[in-house]
C-alpha cells in the first residue's frame, strides 16, 4: 500500500470530484461505501476496464487495503479486469430472453462481429458478454450497450443498433 | 381494477415528475404524518392492518418488520430500499423507479420518520442506469420542495435519501448481502440473527424493504389500511405488480388485486403466443417451482393459492411457457444461473449448484446417465435448508419442481439422447 500518497495525484480533478460526490453519501467513517462507485468511475474513464494500478489507486484514495478493493472488483460482474471493446455488448440469455429467441440474437451477433462471448473484435470496437437477467424481461430478448437497454430485438434491429454506434 | 397503487399515476404524461405526483395526491400522506395526524406507532399499525407483505419475494408482513425498531432506540438508524431487482423474470421495480419514483421517495421518508432514521439508501442495480437517473432527478425535486433535508416541512425532522448503485450480482438482492454491498464490500450474506433490525447497515438498526412495498405506503395511508387490504383477499392484502414474460403476446407489468385469477392475468398479457397451448408457468420468479399449465389455469394469484399448489408467489414474476419448450433446456439455463450467481460462501450452495448445473447440462446435451435423476434429487435435497441465505433453496427448488412435474421429459432425454418436444412426443 502506498504510504501517505498525495490523493490529488491519484486521479484527475473531474474523477476526484465524482468520487467525492459518492463519498459524501456515507458516514465519515464509512468512506469505503464509495468503493463500488469509484471503481465504476475509474473503469469508465479507462476505456471500460480496471488495471491493478487503478484498483490500487482506488484503495489509496479511499484508505482501504488493496485486497478489499480487489475483492469488490472480482465479485461483481460489471467490473472488467482486462480490456474490452469500445462497445461492450451485454446480451441476456436468461429464461425469458431464451423463451423469446435470444439464441438467434447471439448467433447473429457472433456472426456479424466474428467473435464469441468473452472476446473482443480485432479492431477493438466491440466485445461480447453473456449476462444474467437484466430485469427487462417484458422486452425480451434484450441487450445492453453502455448505459442503454435495447429491447424486443430482432437480427435487423441488432444491425441498426450496431450501425448507429460510433 | 388495475393500477391503483404503485402504478396509480401512470396514465398521466410525465408521470415521474413532482407536479404530476402532487396533483394526484402525492406527499399528502407525508404531510399528515409530519403534522401528527397519526403518531409513528399509528402508522406502523396502519401498515400492519393493510395486510401489506414484502413484495420482493419473501412476503414477510411489512408492518411487523417496521415494529421491530422503536424510534426511541438511541443512535443512528437507517432505511434501506432494495431496488436490486435480479430475480429472473422480474421487471416491476424498474418501472416504479422510471414512472413513479416519488411514491417510493414518499414511502421512504415516511418509513424514516416512523423510526426516526438519519438517512435512507436506495440500492439500485448497476445496470439500471435510466431508472437511476430518473430516481436521482426525483430526489432533486423532492429536496427542492423541502421533502428531504433539514427540518422537513418545518417538522424539525432531518433526513436525506441517497442512491447506491450495484455492479452486477444477483446475491445482492438478499437483504444482508445488500447491506454488505452498500458498505463497499463483496455481497456475501450475513448470518442471521442478528437481523438487520438489530445489526443492519453500518452495524445500526435498519429497516430494509422492497421498492414496491415502500412505494405502496403513501396510498395505504392516504386511502386507508382497510381500502388497501380489501383490494386483495384473505392473507394477501392489496394489489400486486405482476411481471408477465415468456411466451405471451403482450408481456409487461400488470398491477392487479391479489387473488386475481391467473387466467385473467394471462388474458391481460394477450394470451399465449401464436395461439399455442400453455405448457407451464413459473409463478414467482425463476426460484419458484414450476406449475403445469392446466393446474395454473385454475389458480388465483395470491400467496396462499400459489403456496398450496406447491410453489410461491415470490416477486410476482410470471414466466409463461408454451408447448414448444423443452423443460430440460429451461432447467439447464436456470441451473447455470444459480451456479454462476452463488456467492461461494457456503459449501452446499457453492459446490451443489455446480453439481446441479453439470448434471442437468449433460442430460440436455445427450450425455445423461440413468442414475442422474436420483442424483439431482439427492443434491437438491442436500443444498436446501443448509445454507446461510435462500440462494441455495432458490437453486434447489426449480430442480425439484421440474423433476416433480416433468420427470418423463428428463428420462426421455437420458434414454434417447434427444428431446421429447423436438421428437414430437
Amino acid at each position: 500500500m502506498k504510504a501517505a500518497t498525495d490523493k490529488n495525484s491519484l486521479f484527475d480533478a473531474k474523477i476526484r470530484a465524482e468520487i467525492d460526490h459518492w463519498i459524501a453519501k456515507y458516514p465519515p467513517d464509512w468512506k469505503q461505501g464509495a468503493c463500488m462507485a469509484a471503481l465504476r468511475i475509474v473503469q469508465d474513464a479507462n476505456g471500460g476496464w480496471l488495471s491493478n494500478e487503478l484498483m490500487d489507486d482506488v484503495a489509496s484514495y479511499l484508505d482501504m487495503p488493496p485486497i478489499a478493493v480487489y475483492e469488490v472488483a472480482t465479485f461483481y460482474s460489471m467490473y472488467e479486469l482486462k480490456p474490452v471493446g469500445k462497445h461492450k455488448v451485454c446480451v441476456c440469455t436468461n429464461v425469458s430472453c431464451m423463451l423469446n429467441g435470444c439464441d438467434r440474437i447471439v448467433e447473429h451477433l457472433e456472426g456479424r462481429l466474428g467473435i464469441k462471448f468473452g472476446e473482443v473484435t480485432e479492431d477493438g470496437r466491440f466485445s461480447l458478454k453473456e449476462v444474467e437477467c437484466l430485469g427487462a424481461c417484458g422486452g425480451a430478448p434484450m441487450l445492453q450497450i453502455g448505459n442503454k437497454y435495447y429491447e424486443n430485438l430482432t437480427p435487423d434491429l441488432v444491425d441498426s443498433i450496431l450501425d448507429g454506434l460510433e | 381494477m388495475a393500477n391503483e397503487v404503485c402504478f396509480r399515476t401512470l396514465h398521466r404524461d410525465r408521470s415521474w415528475t413532482l407536479d404530476v405526483y402532487e396533483s394526484e395526491g402525492g406527499y399528502e400522506a407525508l404531510k399528515k404524518v409530519l403534522a401528527g395526524d397519526w403518531s409513528p406507532a399509528e402508522v406502523v399499525d396502519l401498515v400492519k392492518r393493510s395486510g401489506l407483505r414484502g413484495r420482493g419475494g419473501a412476503g414477510f408482513p411489512t408492518g411487523i418488520k417496521w415494529s421491530f425498531i422503536s424510534r426511541d432506540m438511541p443512535g443512528d438508524k437507517y432505511i434501506v430500499c432494495n431496488s436490486d431487482e435480479g430475480e429472473p423474470g422480474t421487471f416491476k421495480d424498474r418501472d416504479i423507479l422510471r414512472y413513479n419514483p416519488h411514491a417510493l421517495i414518499e414511502g421512504m421518508i415516511i418509513a424514516g420518520y416512523v423510526i426516526d432514521a438519519v438517512a435512507g439508501y436506495n440500492y439500485i442495480r448497476g445496470e439500471f442506469w435510466e431508472p437511476y437517473e430518473r430516481f436521482e432527478a426525483a430526489l432533486d425535486e423532492a429536496r427542492q420542495a423541502g421533502y428531504l433535508g433539514k427540518d422537513i416541512l418545518g417538522s424539525g425532522y432531518d433526513y436525506d435519501l441517497h442512491t447506491h448503485l450495484g455492479a452486477g450480482a444477483y446475491i445482492c438482492g438478499e437483504e444482508t448481502a445488500l447491506l454488505e454491498s452498500i458498505e463497499g464490500k463483496k455481497g456475501q450474506p450475513r448470518f442471521k440473527p442478528p437481523f438487520p433490525a438489530q445489526f443492519g447497515l453500518f452495524g445500526r438498526p435498519t429497516i430494509i424493504n422492497n421498492t414496491e412495498s415502500l412505494a405502496s405506503i403513501p396510498d395505504i395511508l392516504r386511502q386507508g389500511a382497510d381500502w388497501f387490504r380489501e383490494l386483495g383477499v384473505e392473507n394477501s392484502g392489496g394489489s400486486k405488480l405482476f411481471s408477465v414474460s415468456g411466451n405471451v403476446n403482450r408481456p409487461g407489468n400488470f398491477e392487479v388485486p391479489l387473488g386475481t385469477p391467473f387466467a385473467e392475468l394471462l388474458e391481460m398479457a394477450g394470451g399465449v403466443t401464436k395461439g399455442r397451448k400453455l405448457k407451464a408457468v413459473i409463478p414467482g420468479g425463476s426460484s419458484a417451482p414450476v406449475i403445469p399449465g392446466d393446474q395454473m389455469m385454475d389458480l388465483n394469484m395470491d400467496y396462499d393459492s400459489i403456496q398450496n399448489a406447491g410453489s410461491m408467489l415470490g416477486s410476482g414474476a410470471v414466466i409463461v411457457m408454451d408447448d414448444s419448450n423443452c423443460m430440460v433446456k429451461v432447467l439447464d439455463r436456470m441451473s447455470y444461473f444459480y451456479h454462476e450467481e452463488s456467492c461461494g460462501q457456503c459449501t452446499p450452495c457453492r459446490e451443489g449448484t455446480g453439481w446441479l448445473y453439470r448434471v442437468v447440462h449433460r442430460i440436455e446435451t445427450g450425455r445423461g446417465r440413468q442414475e442422474d435423476l436420483a442424483l439431482l434429487d439427492d443434491v437438491a435435497a442436500r443444498i436446501a435448508g443448509r445454507t446461510i441465505c435462500a440462494l441455495g433453496d432458490a437453486a434447489a427448488m426449480p430442480v425439484q419442481g421440474m423433476l416433480k412435474h416433468y420427470r418423463d421429459e428428463f428420462q426421455y432425454h437420458i434414454d434417447h439422447k434427444k428431446c421429447m418436444v423436438g421428437a414430437g412426443g
